[in-house]
């Protein structure tokens, strides 16, 4: 067994591409979740189509500048100027203000708006509008103080678990359980695979090994490897995104351990139902990496699917880790509230190293 | 061959059905010690088959059969320690040297360090190839990688080593070069048990067992076949066998 781990070790760190794949995608993943993918808006691009051209106006067009969300493009004339501007791809907004805006309002009768979106892009353009309304808000209570209404109903939201609504909180949890499915699942499934087609799979079955022993041997390392990438990516989250850890992290690493091992029974199963590397690594693909990336919840909201897409949402592993990693990061949750999701996770591990003995099993027979 | 010889394979009866699919149907021979015996069939005749029952990978549905003085069906465990195994795409890898292949499949049969050494040693400076211990699989040519593979399959001293077609995509200098490493170990006391497709091989060979439809056909000699058969060749011979 010793002897096996070695050798498989050796095949790791002797094929660069493979090692390249292994330590850089977390890292690179990471990085450009974090930085690049987000979905806070910073200066988005808006032009307005002042008609009115008063000071009031101009405030609350400074005011929508000055937030940092907005920046202004070179402003409009005329209302046939607005298509144009959009189809060019100038700006994502366009905000008509109406003729008499400030003596309107300076006569406290009621004042419209419009906001036009460019709705190419439906989650931007809601985004912006939602950015908008929030100025208008402050700016209307700023102007005209407590007068503005008899009764006053102020909201003051507060995020839990994620004050800044920081995209890379969501981030880590999910590019973890991407990087810990790749590489346990792939990668095993791709190394056993190839015993296979250079036929040392049968030489070990007939040597003195039990197929327990060789299955064993081969996957250690990749735990191994699994694990410190794991490790890599939270202190990557801690130290560049500031993404904290708050729950108990011997309990978070105990879970981590639970879906590598998952990942990698997964990957033992494919690699018993398919015969080169080829099948291994096309299985891997498209029955592993994108149903993680689509369905687990990782970039589009589960509550958003279709009912049907929520059924079979259920059935990725990654997304109860998701929910595990998010709620002990973020939450600081134990096993307490999380022990459904955990007993899943056990459950599907039991399921495939099951599936895969018997299939493996029937192989031989 | 003479009667007195240690007989270490002994096959009586070996019945193996794949649902009622017969893959071999009542096989009875024996192999004797340090003799070459060459197990010839077309493809799809049941060679594989009973060739995974001696090695222990799969039980027979009924018969007896022994293997290195071994029960096939109560001690496969010790009939996987005494044999050794090569399949026909070598089954180096290709990644690790050749000494790293050597400790691996040294240490998989739980040999001592120091003995995989000393092995290493004598079964390099045997093939002549010492200076490469150090030389990635994959940089050697095909005929090396024949006699390596050979070399690390008898590397736990087994009494018997299967070759399952070992000789196949190699050019005909290599071959004879192959068997004759083959012929030295055979002398020094190992069984070697072989499939082949070339019959120019098959009359390397002490005794031959012709497979046809999971039943052996013929089992002698390759010159006794030849006579009986009044044929000039194997190849005429087996011919005969098989398209009857």
């Amino acid at each position: 067994m010793k002897a096996f781990i070695k050798k498989e070790i050796y095949h790791i760190f002797r094929d660069y591409r493979s090692m390249l794949i292994l330590f850089g995608m977390p890292v690179v993943q990471v990085l450009i979740f974090g930085f690049a993918i987000t979905n806070e808006i910073k200066d988005a691009k808006v032009t307005i189509l002042d008609q009115s051209g008063d000071v009031l106006s101009n405030r609350f067009v400074s005011k929508l500048t000055a937030s940092g969300y907005f920046k202004a493009d070179r402003a409009l004339d005329h209302p046939s100027q607005i298509e144009p501007a959009f189809r060019e791809g100038r700006v994502k907004q366009v905000i008509v203000i109406p003729s008499g805006f400030g003596a309107d309002l300076g006569l406290h009768k009621q004042v419209t708006i419009q906001i036009l979106g460019d709705a190419s892009d439906p989650n931007t353009a809601n985004m912006l509008k939602n950015y908008t309304m929030a100025v208008l808000n402050a700016f209307q209570m700023q102007e005209m103080g407590m007068q503005a209404l008899p009764v006053d109903v102020r909201v003051e939201p507060i995020m839990y678990y994620n004050p800044e609504l920081k995209g890379v909180y969501m981030f880590v949890p999910g590019t973890m359980a991407i990087i810990l499915m790749l590489v346990s699942a792939m990668m095993t499934s791709i190394s056993i695979a190839r015993e296979k087609e250079l036929g040392t799979m049968e030489v070990l079955l007939v040597s003195p090994l039990r197929p327990w022993q060789i299955i064993v041997g081969k996957v250690i390392p990749y735990v191994a490897l699994s694990f410190v990438n794991a490790l890599l990516i939270l202190s990557l989250g801690w130290f560049v995104f500031g993404v904290p850890i708050i729950g108990h992290k011997g309990f978070l690493m105990l879970e981590v351990l639970l879906f590598i091992i998952m990942s990698l029974s997964l990957g033992i199963f494919i690699s018993t139902v398919s015969p080169t590397q080829q099948v291994a690594m096309l299985l891997s693909m498209f029955a592993l990496m994108l149903p993680t990336i689509l369905l687990s919840g990782f970039i589009f909201p589960i509550e958003n699917m279709p009912v049907f897409l929520q059924w079979i949402s259920n059935l990725m592993p990654s997304k109860w880790f998701i929910i595990i990693v998010r709620d002990v990061m973020l939450k600081g949750s134990g096993i307490a509230y999380l022990w459904k999701e955990t007993l899943i996770i056990f459950g599907m591990t039991i399921f495939f190293i099951g599936l895969s003995i018997a299939n493996f099993k029937l192989r031989l027979e | 061959m003479q009667a007195n010889q240690t007989k270490i394979i002994i096959v009586e009866n070996l019945v193996k059905k794949f649902g009622s699919f017969i893959a071999n149907d009542n096989l009875t021979f024996d192999v004797a010690k340090g003799e070459i015996f060459g197990f010839l069939g077309a493809n799809g005749a049941g060679k594989t088959t009973a060739m995974k029952i001696l090695c222990g990978l799969s039980h027979p549905s009924s018969g007896r059969v022994t293997v290195a003085g071994y029960d096939i069906y109560s001690q496969t465990e010790k009939i996987k320690r005494s044999i050794g195994y090569m399949s026909q795409k070598f089954s180096l890898y290709e990644d690790l040297t050749v000494y790293e292949n050597f400790r691996f499949y040294g240490g998989i049969y739980g040999l001592s360090r120091s003995m995989i050494l000393d092995q290493t040693q004598r079964l390099l400076s045997r093939l002549g190839m010492s200076d490469y211990k150090d030389r990635v699989i994959k940089t050697l040519p095909l005929g090396w990688k024949q006699k390596l593979a050979f070399s690390v399959a008898i590397i736990h001293k087994p009494a018997i080593v299967f070759l399952d077609e070992p000789t196949g995509g190699v050019d005909p200098v290599t071959r004879r070069q192959f068997w004759d490493l083959i012929y030295e170990n055979a002398h020094e006391g190992l069984t070697v048990f072989i499939t082949t497709h070339y019959m120019d091989e098959a009359e390397y060979c002490n005794r031959l067992s012709i497979m046809v439809d999971g039943r052996i056909k013929a089992l002698d000699t390759p010159s006794a076949l030849k006579e009986r058969f009044s044929c000039n060749s194997m190849q005429e011979v087996f011919i005969r066998l098989a398209r009857n």
